[in-house]
């Protein structure tokens, strides 16, 4: 358990030793501050004229935790894409193979190293209506929902995008692959409004972004939490299977 | 010296579709030796060295170190190896400070023993004055010398290094070569080269591998000492060729002129002492007598290009 977290750390060291981390934190922080101060100055105006029903944090934290997935579909392959595509294709892969290490440890330091980067995302993304806390009554409990969802899709992302990383020696193929890989899976609930399809319900349920709904809205339910979970071990688990693979 | 046997690989086979990289190699290391690889390019050389440090699954074959089964135990297995691959495996945004405490911390090194294992590797190396500048801004040389830190950090009983002065100054060469015959000291060391004057100032023990075949394995000793290939001989009056090929040992003679004949002496044998007597006997103005040992260079060329002829036909 101790080698996950030191190769953990040293992930996170090494993501965060890249210009590309602060530039995506940059901008990820500058659009979503944008979109921020524009939902409230619309919340402002629109105050007192009927619309009780919604308090601030629905309001905010609905809307702009709804548009952070969409953000970060087109972020995350970018951190995802050297995890294992770079350290193949400079050779500092063999130092991890040859150290007396199982295949299981390295995917899940680097998965975990990779978790640290997305825990700094979430509370970035926090810390903006966090902002409201001293001239409002913001429901935390809403808006924790909305970002434990938000940190509950980025893993997913991350364990898809670990993987797709695993397949290439190229980072940009890794970042185009993961992309797609992720935009599929996100929109296959297209599926479950064609009413021609079979099985339309299951699509449904297994696109990425369905599960993302509720909590957005501030319901936790355990089966959205254990779908996201599941869907990271199955691709954490078939980058472990590739791994293996390389060596025979 | 202690005989333990550290390395022990049986029957490597490993295959590449259809192609075959290594063949059926049988490979032997002991305590405090120093063993050369040896090959011409794609001979199999680095193959082999992936498959001995679990970097590569052999088509057959087992390896064993210390007596454990890397397919079998490869986490205990793997703690007794340090392997330095042909490109050195750093992260050129690290220091070398973090880098090397990151190695010894996946080598499973304890915390206290940290600091201690990475003064010592640093020192070995001469990488004490870069501790803390980045990876990437090291020169090739150093960052070789980062590699081999990398792979000793731990004290490994066993060191593999895959063309370890590829790419290098001559200085760097030297200084590279005197660092690995200081750590054959205590460690055991498996060096590949295609660079022949390499393998002999630094190995004990030379294999030579051949489209993927061992087709020699004898200690330096043997080749320093070894057989004599052919005599030069000079003579200012020299006799008929006859009386030459009469004395004993001598096997053939051809006249390469001005008095000058190459003898080929039969197999075993040292003819250079009866061949001065006969010469001082019969007055044939000797002047030069000296006899061509079979330098590593010759049965490499030897048994490297028997080979390929064999494959052409």
């Amino acid at each position: 358990m101790s080698t996950v977290f030191n190769i953990a750390r040293y992930e996170l060291r090494r993501i965060f030793l890249s210009p590309l981390a602060w530039a995506v934190l940059a901008v990820v922080q500058f659009i979503m501050g944008f979109v921020f101060i524009n939902l409230l100055v619309e919340y402002a105006n629109s105050a007192g004229m009927g619309g009780d029903q919604f308090g601030v944090s629905d309001y905010i934290g609905g809307s702009l935790y709804g548009f952070a997935t969409i953000l970060l579909l087109l972020v995350m392959p970018l951190m995802t894409m050297r995890l294992f595509a770079e350290e193949r294709k400079s050779g500092s892969i063999t130092l991890l193979f040859s150290a007396p290490i199982s295949l299981i440890e390295i995917v899940l330091g680097k998965f975990v190293g990779l978790l640290g980067f997305i825990a700094v995302i979430v509370l970035l993304l926090g810390a903006m209506p966090l902002a409201l806390n001293w001239s409002t009554n913001l429901d935390w409990g809403r808006l924790a929902a909305g970002l434990l969802g938000l940190f509950l899709l980025m893993m997913a992302f991350g364990a898809a995008g670990l993987f797709v990383s695993s397949l290439t020696r190229e980072p940009t193929i890794a970042a185009v692959g993961s992309f797609g890989l992720l935009l599929v899976v996100w929109l296959i609930n297209i599926l479950a409004y064609n009413d021609s399809v079979p099985f339309k319900e299951l699509f449904g349920y297994l696109s990425l972004i369905s599960h993302y709904e509720s909590l957005r809205r501030g319901v936790f339910d355990t089966a959205d939490a254990i779908y996201y979970v599941l869907f990271s071990a199955l691709f954490l688990w078939l980058t472990v299977l590739r791994l293996d693979m390389e060596r025979n | 010296m202690d005989n333990e046997v550290l390395i022990e690989a049986r029957a490597l086979t490993r295959r590449y579709g259809p192609t075959v990289a290594v063949d059926n190699l049988d490979l032997t290391l002991r305590k405090g030796e120093i063993l050369g690889l040896l090959g011409p390019n794609g001979a199999g050389k680095s193959t082999t060295m992936k498959m001995l440090t679990g970097n590569l699954a052999p088509t057959s074959g087992e390896v064993f170190i210390k007596d454990v089964s890397l397919h079998e135990d490869p986490k205990a297995a793997k703690r007794h190896l340090g392997y330095l691959p042909e490109q050195p495996p750093v992260y050129p945004e690290l220091t070398v400070d973090e880098y090397l405490r990151y190695c010894a911390a996946l080598h499973g090194v304890a915390k206290k023993a940290l600091d201690a294992a990475l003064d010592s590797a640093k020192r070995d190396c001469g990488l004490t004055d870069v501790g803390h500048r980045l990876v990437g801004n090291l020169s090739k040389g150093y960052q070789q010398r980062v590699g081999i830190a990398q792979a000793i950090i731990h004290r490994p009983p066993v060191v593999i290094l895959d063309e370890p002065t590829v790419g290098l100054d001559p200085i760097q060469i030297r200084e590279i070569r005197k660092l690995i015959k200081d750590l054959g000291q205590n460690h055991s060391v498996i060096l590949s080269s295609h660079i022949l004057p390499e393998i002999q100032a630094v190995c004990g023990r030379v294999m030579i591998v051949a489209r993927g075949r061992v087709v020699y394995n004898e200690s330096l000793d043997v080749t320093r000492t070894g057989r004599i290939g052919a005599i030069t001989i000079g003579l200012r009056r020299p006799p008929e060729q006859a009386a030459l090929a009469a004395i004993a040992g001598v096997k053939t003679v051809s006249a390469l002129g001005n008095g000058l004949f190459r003898l080929e002496p039969e197999s075993g044998s040292d003819p250079r002492e009866a061949l001065a007597d006969a010469a001082a006997r019969g007055n044939w103005g000797l002047y030069e007598l000296s006899a061509h040992t079979h330098t590593l260079e010759e049965i490499f060329v030897e048994l490297t290009s028997r080979d390929e002829t064999r494959a052409a036909a």
